[in-house]
């Protein structure tokens, strides 16, 4: 039975080679997404910026400028209106009262009142200023937390050139799905936030797999020039690196089709952070280990006496 | 050589069938499983108020109203003894958090020290010789504010509990907030109504002469200009003129009951002992003089004193609805909060949505097993079928940790275990990649597996810590839903690391020891 295969056998790709395009290419994709957050910036979410969410069902489909007017004409100030979902459903974004919680509370009263008793409010997320600020902050800490307990964890199992070269690549994929959210104006919430560090999480995982192959070739192939080392690495590693990849792929299509409205930013994160992520691990974090000064150990010498394993 | 000693075998097949077992009671009614023998596992997965609907409420006590309102009682008190010494003061006020002032005497330094001993517990009293400070000290203050959160979290229950809403959860969170979670409840609105206000209820007297001033005139001392409850009754525009003594206060009350008076809705209200005998003594010396009932700064209304109420029950009327005469007598029944609450977040999911996304996440959910499954039957046959028997297994075994450590499952935490079926296939394609390269190297099919299953090991080991960190720190960030999505992805990466190496390689064994392959096809 003819098996199938991602990669065939024997493939050796110079990867190596391209690492200055791809090189510039991420150099390319940091700046601009520098640029990006600079002029455009993120759209938060409620979870952050504060403010009240919610998704109506109407009785039936609504006339959008009808609906915007009379909610527009409540004096909550700026309120955004968005199809979700089924055509008669509506989001309802509005933005943070003057007062705080105690306006928050008030615009949900007065929303609810406005749309009467056939109106089905599916879901009301209302965030205050306090906690909005708290989540924004918790959020920054978990993600510089993760960085360096992933750079302690690689560097401790690896060298210290492995942990610099994984968090490289790792920053190199959230500073893109960053960049990615503020280029198309997409809710950066606390999901979103949760995605990144998945992604994360995943990332570094394939980063590591392609690591650990590379310090195993160090020890086996001692006079192979370090570039072709680890070039070969990337090559004995892409079946497995593509097919995990295709499974995760798998399980968040899944999801984006039929998971539903309210998780597709989440599921969207995601999808990106693995594409990058797998990018990332084949053509940032194994290449750049040349330029961080990557030593064998000295007693890879004395391993050399015994005849390596075929 | 492959091989899995007995009692390992016998562990995987243990542990699988454990988990197994624990799946069953959350797909059986309540009914079914009432009637099931008392050994039968009883715990079920609950749904995250997202899936079932309901109210999630995160509320802050205002501690700094508490403070405030400890240094205008230090103020008071200051004024009384002071008076009673008959010692001259000025600029009393508080300031910077404290109570500040000025004696007229300087002499009269040692009389004050005296008159000011009682304030000592608690406070701090600096004096330059005229010049005073009273200041609560650090400790009274975190003392007063968690005593007042404690009660606050008593008060809400006893509130909510009024309102019938069953299952609700009620805790503290940090130092001064409370989470309150009410499952099917998605029209908060009563309850957040019921919750912001204090209802602390007094009964002043009224100032005969002036009982009612134009809103905006001061009052004159020792009396104090409240508006009426109701803005558009017939006193708008008008403050009432009330005696700041407050005659007798809610916490006396007993009961409270929402009743029907010559067609009005009122609420009946009965005191405890003490409270009905000062409430005697008042009417009795006070007849023909009206007495207002405040409510939260509010004069819901101030009738004139008949005759004297000596059975220390009576009736409160000022223009209710019969469900605000109902909302009244609740509060008044649960007593009155320390400090006002705000609602910091709120999130609320109604029935059709959390239906819909219990729904989405399941077809979710079967099409990425089939079509992961598809995947790695196409490209591993046999030893796919293995990944995706182990797959499964990944997922009941996450289900039954989760309906034993009793944690909800939210719309995220579906999302984390689609996403760790994904994930957890990764330690099999880590093993059977290796395996495919053993082969080409030309070692035999079970020399080639063994191979595999040891070299694969370190690297799933680290792969998979790895994924852990993140998740772990997910779990301390993140609110709610959040969380959900953390616990699956955490206990889903350390099970995963478990049936993908230990059940795959029972099945693995098992086969080899069946049909002895001489070709490995991969």
């Amino acid at each position: 039975m003819k098996r199938l295969r991602l990669v065939p056998d024997g493939t050796n790709i110079n990867f190596m080679r391209l690492r200055f395009i791809c090189f510039a290419l991420g150099a390319i994709v940091i700046l601009g997404s520098f640029v990006l957050f600079a002029t455009k910036g993120l759209s938060y979410g409620i979870d952050f910026r504060g403010g009240t969410l919610v998704e109506l069902r109407m009785p039936t489909t609504p006339d959008f400028g009808e609906l915007r007017a009379k909610v527009g004409g409540l004096g909550l100030g700026e309120v955004t209106l968005q199809g979700f979902g089924e055509p008669t459903d509506v989001l309802v974004r509005i933005q943070a009262q003057e007062d705080g919680e105690k306006g928050n509370q008030r615009a949900i009263a007065t929303l609810r009142e406005a749309m009467g008793p056939d109106v089905d409010f599916r879901r009301v997320e209302s965030v205050g200023p306090t906690v909005g600020e708290e989540l924004r902050m918790a959020g920054l800490w978990a993600v510089l937390a993760a960085i360096a307990a992933i750079l302690i964890y690689v560097t401790m199992r690896f060298e210290w050139q492995f942990g610099l070269g994984a968090v490289i690549g790792l920053v190199h994929d959230v500073i893109f799905i960053v960049g990615i959210f503020s280029l198309f104006g997409l809710d950066f919430d606390l999901t979103t936030l949760a995605a990144i560090l998945t992604m994360g999480g995943y990332s570094i995982n394939d980063k590591v797999v392609v690591y650990d192959r590379i310090r195993e070739n160090l020890r086996k192939f001692r006079k192979m020039e370090l570039a072709e080392l680890i070039n070969k690495s990337i090559n004995d590693t892409l079946s497995r690196t593509t097919m995990t990849a295709v499974t995760v792929i798998l399980s968040i299509a899944a999801m984006l089709v039929f998971g539903g409205p309210v998780i597709r930013t989440f599921n969207l994160a995601m999808m990106v952070g693995v594409v990058i992520g797998t990018y990332s691990s084949i053509f940032v974090s194994a290449p750049v280990l040349l330029y961080l000064g990557l030593k064998r150990k000295p007693d890879a010498a004395k391993e050399e006496a015994t005849p390596a394993r075929p | 050589m492959v091989q899995l000693p007995r009692w390992q075998a016998i562990l995987v097949v243990a542990i699988c069938a454990l988990g197994t077992l624990l799946m069953i009671p959350t797909f059986l009614s309540k009914d079914t499983l009432d009637s099931l023998p008392g050994w039968f596992p009883k715990h079920q997965i609950t749904l995250g108020l997202d899936l079932q609907g309901g109210s999630h409420l995160l509320l802050e006590v205002d501690v700094n109203a508490i403070l405030e309102e400890d240094l205008a009682a230090i103020l008071d008190q200051v004024r009384t003894s002071f008076r009673q010494a008959q010692i001259g003061y000025r600029n009393l006020a508080v300031r910077n958090k404290a109570v500040e002032f000025e004696l007229v005497d300087p002499a009269s330094t040692d009389a004050a020290q005296n008159a000011l001993k009682d304030l000592r517990t608690g406070n701090e009293i600096q004096s330059d010789g005229t010049r005073f400070t009273i200041r609560p000290t650090e400790v009274s203050i975190r003392d007063r504010q968690r005593a007042a959160v404690e009660q606050s979290i008593e008060i809400v229950r006893r509130r909510i509990d009024e309102t019938g809403t069953a299952e609700p959860l009620i805790q503290m969170q940090g130092r001064d907030r409370i989470v309150v979670q009410l499952p099917g409840v998605n029209d908060p609105e009563r309850i957040k109504r019921l919750l912001g206000k204090t209802a602390k209820m007094t009964f002043h007297l009224v100032d005969p002469n002036t009982p009612r001033v134009p809103s905006g005139t001061p009052a004159p001392p020792g009396s104090m200009a409240l508006p009426p409850d109701k803005a558009d009754g017939p006193d708008a525009g008008f403050n009432y003129v009330v005696r700041k003594k407050v005659e007798v206060a809610g916490d006396r009350l007993v009961d409270a009951q929402p009743t029907f008076q010559n067609n009005e809705a009122v609420v009946s209200f009965r005191f405890d002992s003490i409270g009905a005998k000062k409430f005697a003594d008042i009417t009795r010396q006070h007849v023909g003089e009206p007495f207002a009932i405040v409510l939260d700064d509010k004069v819901i209304s101030a009738p004139v004193i008949r005759e004297p109420i000596l059975g220390g029950s009576g009736v409160i009327s000022g223009s209710f609805t019969p469900q605000s005469a109902k909302d009244l007598a609740v509060l008044l029944r649960a007593g009155a909060l320390p400090a006002p609450l705000v609602v910091l977040e709120e999130r609320v999911v109604g029935p059709s949505l959390g239906v819909d996304s219990i729904k989405g996440g399941l077809l979710a959910g079967y099409v990425a097993t089939a079509l992961i499954c598809a995947f790695m039957i196409g490209a591993y046959g046999l030893l796919g079928t293995f990944a995706c028997i182990a797959m499964v297994f990944n997922i009941v075994l996450i289900g039954s940790a989760l309906a034993l450590m009793g944690s909800a499952l939210t719309l995220p935490g579906i999302a984390g275990i689609i996403l760790t079926m994904g994930m957890s296939v990764d330690a099999n394609v880590l093993i059977y990649e290796r395996i495919r390269e053993e082969v080409r190297n030309g070692r035999s099919p079970v020399s080639a597996i063994d191979a595999g299953f040891k070299r694969a090991f370190g690297t799933i080991v680290d792969s998979h810590l790895t994924t852990l960190f993140p998740s772990m720190l997910m779990f301390g960030f993140g609110s709610g839903p959040i969380r959900g999505f953390a616990i699956t992805i955490s206990i889903g990466v350390i099970v995963s690391l478990y049936t993908a190496i230990m059940v795959t390689r029972l099945l693995v064994v098992q086969w080899l020891r069946r049909s002895r392959p001489k070709a490995l096809v991969l």
